[in-house]
């Protein structure tokens, strides 16, 4: 009960921001960030809970990207030379439903393929995925208009058309709309790691020969992550693009990849707060470095960062609050059996 | 059929860097475990080491191309012991965030010395081509080829016939018997990632003055190392020659006869159809998964 309250007092906090904070370049670069901590959160499903580092998560932000662009603004494809497939523009809640479906779908077709092999061939066979996907829309300038860009893309809308309708030009509803999802997306991670499938996962990063020996269906609870993981990405990717309104190849840049991986390594990974913790770090660091720097010095200052994160804090921020916490806990009173007891079921 | 004979020769050419990236990947990968993300910035550092010796410092083009493989060596021991010589032991996942965190520093850092604009570097070589009836080829090329398979064939006599090669391989074989051998474990991994990075260096300094010098031309490099390793087969050196040789191939076919846009996507390609069909590499010496 107490925790749900904290939640609930939580959220309202952040989604009072707008009122208060006054200035909008500030909301801009929360909003960036939210949109990425949703794509942290659904990489720290596939890195922390089933453990495999996949390098090559900007893929599915960048399809679910490009798949809600296209499918907004319509598009032709030349197929023959007689023939000429034409599709019509779509409301943005549809095309934004069809990135994360087709995020989701090439995530189930990678995570086929590429669960074959482990270790430092998986982490390679995604960072070629993800350059096989950036050459394509690159060069398929038919579709994507390449290196130009897709512009004016259609910002999102609410409400019954014809009768009342809002289109979100201002930052702030599309503030709230990213809450929103980052919300939702925290809860799907939290429903799905403390259920059934979430603890095969688990087992699996743990130890795969001894979960596949007790039955655990390895492919098939990777393959799972996987979409569901992508699909995510995919709504990180239509959320940006109909935000920022232009979509062109560098949103499959691999330094994309990095920085969630630098938030989900930094939060903690396999702890639901810890892409929370690390995108709002990395996502406000940059801007605060700024000032000082130029870009190349802060990105200098990102890679020194992470590798000293990784020396000192391996296991992220998240764990290590909370051990700290426990420890000052259990010196005044011993952990009460019920508790422990509780996290054995978990 | 002429056109084809070119494109031939230019994969030739081209396979030998390629073969160079491939191999000291393989090496460091192979026996380290380590997943070298540096390994594209050390490509980077030896063409711009190139740049330097060359061009502002009035160096003999032949003296520079030593000196930049020289320094390659050098920065390669140096990032083993200040990053690797710590993480002993740790897992696959954490050396492998490490490099990529060094990756960064190390591409931002060349953008903050030499800016973002490309630069050319002169090369001695007469500017008439060598033509071999239908086809011609540059005589810089030709030099870069030769070069490129007398460094092949100097790491394998390295690893063949030297004490330092034979421990080379036993550690590659079983680190901990290798050890109780006496040899040092230490030693083997410093001087594999030197030779490694020096190798990339080579192939750096080589490219360089065919090709222009920016910043970020490390990352395709990188990222084509990976799937000649991946062809080649885990820790495999001629794996590693083959698989160089092979993707130049693809690559110059692909560019030449279906579209010079995907010419870079070939390895990703061929990554992607190994795995389907051939998950251990044409010559695998281990199993991979694990």
């Amino acid at each position: 009960m107490n925790r749900q309250l904290i939640e609930v007092g939580v959220v309202l906090l952040f989604a009072s921001v707008p009122l208060w904070l006054g200035n909008l370049y500030y909301l801009h670069i929360l909003i960036t960030t939210g949109i990425f901590i949703i794509a942290a959160i659904s990489l720290n499903l596939l890195l922390g809970y089933t453990g495999q580092l996949s390098l090559g998560h900007v893929a599915f932000f960048g399809i679910g990207a490009y798949t809600s662009a296209l499918v907004s603004l319509g598009f032709d494809l030349e197929l023959t030379d007689s023939y000429t497939f034409v599709f019509e523009p779509k409301p943005v809640w549809f095309s934004f439903l069809c990135g994360i479906l087709f995020a989701a779908v090439c995530g189930w077709l990678i995570g086929k393929i590429s669960f074959k092999v482990r270790g430092a061939y998986f982490v390679i066979v995604t960072i070629s995925f993800a350059e096989v996907v950036r050459l394509v829309a690159l060069n398929w300038i038919d579709l994507t208009e390449g290196p130009m860009a897709l512009n004016n893309i259609p910002p999102f809308t609410l409400g019954i058309p014809g009768l009342w309708e809002l289109t979100f030009y201002k930052k702030e509803p599309n503030y709230w709309l990213v809450l929103a999802l980052c919300v939702l997306s925290f809860v799907i991670v939290r429903r799905l790691v403390e259920s059934r499938a979430g603890r095969a996962m688990i087992a699996l990063r743990e130890n795969e020969p001894l979960a596949t020996s007790v039955g655990v269906d390895v492919t098939k609870y990777l393959v799972l992550a996987t979409v569901v993981s992508a699909g995510m990405a995919g709504a990180a990717g239509g959320l940006y693009t109909h935000y920022v309104r232009i979509v062109d190849p560098d949103v499959f840049l691999f330094i994309y990849t990095v920085t969630m991986v630098i938030m989900v390594i930094t939060g903690g990974k396999g702890t639901l707060l810890g892409p929370i913790i690390g995108g709002l770090i990395f996502g406000i660091l940059p801007e605060a470095l700024r000032g000082v720097a130029g870009p190349e010095v802060q990105w200098i200052i990102y890679g020194i960062l992470m590798i000293l994160i990784v020396y000192f804090l391996p296991q992220g921020i998240v764990p290590a609050l909370t051990n700290w916490w426990r420890q000052r806990e259990g010196h005044q009173d011993p952990p009460a059996p019920k508790e422990t007891a509780r996290e054995v079921v978990n | 059929m002429d056109q084809l004979l070119q494109h031939f020769l230019n994969a030739m050419i081209l396979g030998g860097t390629y073969a160079l990236l491939g191999i000291g990947l393989t090496l460091i990968f192979g026996i380290m475990r380590v997943v070298n993300f540096t390994h594209g910035e050390l490509y980077t550092f030896g063409a711009y080491m190139m740049f330097m010796f060359v061009m502002p410092l009035q160096t003999n083009f032949f003296l520079a191309l030593l000196l930049a493989v020289m320094l390659g060596v050098a920065l390669g021991a140096l990032i083993e012991i200040m990053l690797l010589k710590p993480l002993r032991g740790a897992d696959i996942d954490t050396t492998m965030l490490i490099m990529i965190g060094a990756w960064i520093a190390m591409q931002n850092m060349e953008q903050f010395v030499w800016s973002g604009i490309a630069k050319s570097i002169n090369n001695p070589f007469p500017a008439d081509p060598l033509v071999i009836g239908a086809v011609s080829v540059s005589w810089s090329r030709v030099f870069v080829f030769v070069v490129a398979c007398a460094l092949i064939a100097g790491t394998y006599a390295l690893i063949q016939w030297t004490k330092l090669g034979k421990a080379m391989r036993a550690t590659f074989q079983d680190t901990e018997t290798a050890a109780l051998m006496g040899v040092r474990i230490n030693t083997v991994y410093i001087a594999t990632f030197a030779i490694g990075s020096g190798l990339a260096a080579a192939a750096g300094a080589l490219l360089g003055p065919i090709f222009v010098v920016y910043p970020t031309m490390g990352d395709m490099a990188a990222l084509k190392s990976f799937a000649i390793v991946i062809l080649g087969g885990l820790g495999s050196v001629g794996g590693a020659t083959i698989g160089g040789f092979i993707l130049a191939m693809m690559e110059e076919l692909g560019a030449g006869y279906i579209s010079s846009g995907y010419r870079d996507a070939m390895g990703f390609l061929l990554i992607i159809i190994i795995l389907l069909f051939r998950p251990t590499g044409l010559f695998a010496q281990k199993e991979r998964i694990g």
